[in-house]
Order: structure tokens, then C-alpha cells, then sequence
């Protein structure tokens, strides 16, 4: 049975006409008014509710210092959702460790959340995209040198029940590491983390970490999966279709129109999330020197942006994208249930099969009214027959 | 550039010319462009110019994170060569490192140089005393860097190799100074172990560190000389490299042993 996740960035769209060279890190908050965003965060947090009795689990993550996303704390709507939903399963994808001054207090979050929750937590460890490192003020030429010592820690920290250990690492340093509570599940919650490339796949699959692959497409997503599937094998492992995610965009509508309109406004999200001015694209250090050198040339585009294209190789701009290539490029699936199944199905068949759709069913525009009929349309419609898959 | 070995670690270095010893400790990045002002240096002095670790073709041991190991590396390098009554000059960045190696030791050297140089925190901490170069378009870096923006290199006329070269100067310099930001919180509380004389010279339209950062850390060292160079920026070598290769052979005439 593949599992659905509703995934929402919690934006701040009212600023979005305000902005035009960046939608992060320099953006003034005076651009914010909290009357309108408390509204959007209760209107969010109901989206989110909802899912429990549609059978769709929750997905929430954070960003900094931007108008695409106010959750910049992910585990508070998963601290609230935690006591006002009952079933569904709550993923963080996720929690940014290497920019996170305190992996302890990481683990205590989570932990603490999985006990409310009665073990219905996932928690995502991720490296967090490069206009991260500015807010966090993070170093970002060893970024991931302290992501894996912070997931190291945090995981001893969970599953240590004997008393205080001692941590002196080479980026964190603790005498008496004794977290209480202990997390429901045991050993400890799963742990995702989001990878867009073959080479941080092979890394995710060699610690058996379930990945969530984020809207890289027709053309990218099978080496990526591939290389999971290859690498796990490798470590004598198994690659469960759980342990791999796909994060799409979705509309779903009575009408092809209606389910198109509904994703050309979750598109928003698309078109706004990558805008950043460019001195924040490419801190020094946060991808290797070869790469970061092209970009210093100044053909300095994310590597995201130059990856995206249409099955027939046809490139893609993220911020100008049409519903009719996004679908082509399996970034979207929308339209009537009908079309949905048929475009998941394809996607599904191409890739080689994974166990997680992360839908992206709210995305700035779209009205609460339009996001709980998307989300219902999805439950009642295409959800049961996601049982044949996976 | 030759290989030297020192406690293990093969440091690239640019060594040239003949005279009395002279350490250079380059900056941030913009290495390249320096070459033809060492040449130039040659001319009166043995330069070596060592590629930091993580720099250009120098491999950084991993557990190197901090500029005082690099500090301590080139005090052992001074002893490797068994340089004496050394010039030591340090530009940006390479100057943080030269005035942690002067408040340690100073057997080795005869005259410190620093050419408009971080490491140092004099005001509040509101106070923005170092630009965050990171944090501007690549644009206004250049204009805030360079009097004359025409003197910025030219990227389209790099290859690949030098590029990447770039690349691990721009990595390695913010591996070191990212947090603070280019500077030692606890380093001005020990200037005054700096006792040899120092010139400080400073590029006039330097937008990255004011000239007054630099008049106000020449009054602090015990015996030093402030220099303000015109129509320079932060790399005076680069865009006055006669007047500052001037300067620093008058320093050395007037501090001769």
C-alpha cells in the first residue's frame, strides 16, 4: 500500500506581489502582517486536521527568513497536530541539523512529539538548500561533515537508556547526554531525509535512511531511486518501495479544468520557492569546487533549475512553468481522479515503483475551499486505488 | 610553485628571487593576480608565498579548521627554512594569519607588513567592521573591493582548473572565517605582543575594511607606521603593486639589522 503525506509550506502568498529578485533571506518583515498570517496558520493547521479523517498523512518542514514558507519551526504544527489528530503518521522533512546549534534539543523535540503523538512520528534529518546557510549563519564549507555527526548523535541520544554518555566530537560537545523522554517507538522514529542527486541517495541508502525524493521529475528520478536500490543491495540491505518518496504537486478537480486550475495555483510554489538573489545560491563550500566554480563564472543557476525538463528533454523553468509541461515532467499529476491515477501510474511504472506519494495539495493561491476538495477528491477517488501499488 | 613539506603537509608555495627573507600570506581569493607583484618583490627579497591549506593546490588536514593552526604551521615553516630576520607580510585574510603568528613568536622575524587585514574586532557588536562579502551580489563585491572595478579578474579568461582553484580559495576561506566572521574575537587583547616594527598599509577606497580600521590597529601595535595608498582598494598589490612593492622595500632598508 503506498502511503500519501499532505505536504504544505505554510506560505505567506500575500507578500508574494511585493516581491520580485528575492523571496527570501533580504525580504523585510514589515512585508508580514501577523492579523493575516495568524488566519493562515489556523486555516493551514485545519488543512493539515482534516487529513486524519481522510486517511492522509501529514508532512511539514521549515524555512527561514522567507514569504514561501512561515513554518520556520517545523515541529510546532506537528507538536499542535500531534494531540488534534489521532491516526495519521507526522513527518518533519525536515529538521535542517547541520544548521541547528543543538542536536540534543533535537532529539528531545522529537522524542517528546512521538510520545504525544503515541508513536505516530518520522523524522527528517535535512542538509537544508543553500540560502539556509545566511539565516542560520551557518558554515557552510562543512556542512555535511556536521549533518552526519548531528543525525549521529541524535540517534545515540534516542536509543541510549542507561544514564548519561559523553559526546567530544569535532563539532559538537556535551559531557552528559541523558535525554528524557525516550522516544514511543523503538528503536526510534524512522529517519527520512530529502536527496536530489544519485550520489546523496547512495549515502541515504547505505544508512537504510527512507528518502524523499522532492519534485525532480520524469527525466532525474530513476537514476536517483536507482542508485538507492543499487547502493542498499550493496550493503546487503533492502530497498523496500518504503523506503522511497516522491514528492508531486496535485489537482484534482470534477473537470480536467477544475483539477488543472487547482494545480496551476499549488505551481506557485514552484515559481516563487527558487527565487533568491544569487549571492545566496552559491555560499562557498556548499557543493564541491568544480561546480561551485561554474557558478562563480556566472552561469550561476541552481542545479535544480538546470535539471528539470519535459520527458522529451525539452528544459525547464521553474518560475514560468505550465501546467501542461509540468505534468509532461512528472512534477504535477492533475486533472480529473481518472487522469491523476493514470499520470501517478505512469510515473510509478517509470520509476521502477517507490512506497511514499508526498503531495504537494496546497501551495499558495489555492483558496481552503479549493485545497479541502482537492484534498477529499484525492481521498475518495484516487487513494483506494493506491493499494495496488507498492 | 614548488612543494614544501612541513609536519607532514605538502604546501604549495610561490618561491622566487634573492635577498633577505620574505613570508606573503595571501587573502581571500584573487591569487592569480598577485603573481607578477611577487615577481616584482623578487627583485630585492626570497619570496615564498605558500597556498594556505585548503588554498589553491594545498590539501588541509581535516582536523585544520582554525587560522591559528595555520599560524603555527608557518612559525615551523620560518624553522623548516630556517629563515632569518624575516619580512613577514600579510594581505586580508593572510594578515589575520601573519598577526597570529607575531603575538606568538617572533625569533624569526625582523618587520611585519599587513596589507589592509582582517582578524580583528574593535567596535560593538553592532558594529559591521567587515563587509559580508557573501551577503552581496557579485557585482558590488567587485565595485566594494576594487577603486577600479576594472582591475577585478576576468573569469571568462580562466579555465577550468583555474577556476576551481577559485573555487577551494573562496571553500577554504569561510571554512576558517565563517563564525565569527573574518576575525578572532580575543586577538586586539594581544597586539601588544606585536613589539617589531610594522607598516600597515591601506588601500584608500577599500569597501571591504575602512581605512580607519586599519589607522585605529596601527595605533594599537607598538611600532607602527600607517600607510594609505591611493586609488587601491582591498587588494593595493594588485592595483598599486609598484607603490606597494616600493614601500615595503623602504620598510625593509629602514629595519635592517
Amino acid at each position: 500500500m503506498m502511503h500519501t503525506w499532505h505536504f504544505s509550506e505554510m506560505a505567506y502568498h500575500p507578500a508574494w506581489a511585493q516581491l520580485n529578485e528575492s523571496y527570501r533571506v533580504i525580504i523585510p518583515s514589515r512585508l508580514y502582517d501577523p492579523k493575516i498570517g495568524a488566519d493562515l496558520y489556523h486555516r493551514y493547521l485545519d488543512e493539515w486536521a482534516l487529513c486524519d479523517e481522510l486517511g492522509i498523512n501529514i508532512m511539514t518542514n521549515e524555512h527561514h527568513a522567507t514569504a514561501t514558507c512561515a513554518d520556520s519551526v517545523c515541529t510546532i504544527p506537528m507538536a499542535i497536530l500531534a494531540r488534534e489528530t489521532k491516526k495519521v503518521r507526522l513527518l518533519a522533512l525536515g529538521m535542517p541539523i547541520a544548521n541547528r546549534e543543538n542536536p540534543i534539543r533535537v532529539a528531545e523535540e522529537y522524542s517528546m512529539l512521538d510520545v504525544i503523538s503515541r508513536g505516530r512520528i518520522e523524522m527528517g534529518f535535512v542538509k537544508g538548500v543553500p540560502f539556509e546557510i545566511s539565516p542560520a549563519n551557518s558554515n557552510p564549507a562543512d556542512l555535511m561533515e556536521r549533518f552526519w555527526e548531528a543525525h549521529d548523535l541524535i540517534l545515540k541520544a534516542m536509543t541510549s537508556h542507561d544514564g548519561p554518555f559523553s559526546w567530544e566530537g569535532t563539532h559538537f560537545h556535551y559531557r552528559s547526554v541523558n535525554i528524557w523522554p525516550r522516544p514511543y517507538q523503538q528503536p526510534h522514529p524512522p529517519v527520512w531525509m530529502p536527496v536530489g542527486s544519485p550520489g546523496s541517495a547512495r549515502e541515504a541508502a547505505s544508512r537504510g535512511i527512507v528518502i524523499g525524493v522532492l519534485n525532480t521529475g520524469w527525466a532525474a528520478t530513476p537514476g536517483i531511486f536507482g542508485a538507492y536500490r543499487e547502493t542498499a543491495a550493496q550493503h546487503g540491505r533492502e530497498a523496500t518501495p518504503h523506503h522511497l518518496a516522491y514528492m508531486a504537486l496535485i489537482g484534482v478537480g470534477r473537470t480536467r479544468e477544475e483539477g488543472w486550475r487547482r494545480a496551476d495555483q499549488i505551481l506557485d510554489y514552484s515559481r516563487t520557492s527558487g527565487v533568491v538573489a544569487p549571492q545566496f545560491a552559491n555560499p562557498p563550500g556548499y557543493v564541491a569546487p568544480a561546480m561551485a566554480a561554474t557558478a562563480i563564472k556566472g552561469t550561476a543557476t541552481t542545479a535544480r533549475a538546470t535539471r528539470l525538463q519535459t520527458r522529451d528533454g525539452k528544459p525547464i523553468n521553474p518560475r514560468t512553468v505550465n501546467v501542461e509541461d509540468a505534468i509532461n515532467a512528472g512534477l504535477v499529476f492533475a486533472g480529473t481522479p481518472d487522469d491523476v491515477w493514470d499520470q501517478l501510474k505512469a510515473f510509478y511504472d517509470h520509476v521502477g515503483g517507490f512506497g511514499h506519494l508526498l503531495m504537494m495539495g496546497q501551495g499558495g493561491h489555492i483558496s481552503h475551499e479549493d485545497t479541502v476538495d482537492n484534498l477529499t477528491m484525492f481521498s475518495k477517488e484516487v487513494l483506494p486505488r493506491m493499494a495496488e501499488l507498492a | 610553485m614548488e612543494r614544501i613539506d612541513v609536519d607532514g603537509i605538502s604546501i604549495e608555495a610561490l618561491v622566487h628571487g634573492a635577498g633577505r627573507p620574505l613570508l606573503y600570506l595571501h587573502g581571500i581569493d584573487h591569487f592569480a593576480p598577485q603573481v607578477p607583484f611577487l615577481h616584482r618583490l623578487g627583485d630585492h627579497f626570497r619570496v615564498v608565498a605558500p597556498r594556505h591549506p585548503g588554498f589553491g593546490k594545498t590539501a588541509r588536514p581535516a582536523w585544520m579548521r582554525n587560522v591559528s593552526d595555520i599560524a603555527y604551521l608557518y612559525l615551523d615553516l620560518l624553522d623548516r627554512l630556517g629563515l632569518e630576520d624575516t619580512i613577514l607580510v600579510g594581505s586580508s585574510f593572510g594578515g589575520w594569519v601573519a598577526l597570529e603568528m607575531a603575538v606568538r613568536a617572533n625569533a624569526r622575524l625582523g618587520g611585519l607588513v599587513l596589507i589592509d587585514t582582517l582578524g580583528l574586532k574593535f567596535g560593538g557588536r553592532d558594529d559591521v567592521e567587515i563587509t559580508d562579502i557573501y551577503a552581496l551580489p557579485a557585482d558590488e563585491a567587485v565595485a566594494r573591493t576594487f577603486a577600479d572595478p576594472a582591475k577585478a579578474p576576468n573569469y571568462a579568461t580562466y579555465d577550468d582548473a583555474a577556476m576551481e582553484e577559485v573555487a577551494r580559495d573562496r571553500e577554504a576561506a569561510v571554512l576558517y572565517g565563517w563564525r565569527p566572521y573574518m576575525h578572532n574575537p580575543g586577538l586586539r587583547h594581544w597586539l601588544h605582543r606585536v613589539k617589531m616594527p610594522s607598516l600597515v598599509i591601506w588601500g584608500e577606497q577599500d569597501r571591504i575594511v575602512a581605512p580607519s580600521y586599519g589607522a585605529h590597529l596601527t595605533q594599537r601595535l607598538q611600532n607602527a607606521r600607517f600607510l594609505p595608498v591611493t586609488n587601491a582598494g582591498h587588494y593595493p598589490m594588485i592595483e598599486q603593486p609598484e607603490r606597494v612593492a616600493t614601500a615595503i622595500e623602504a620598510f625593509a632598508r629602514e629595519n635592517a639589522r
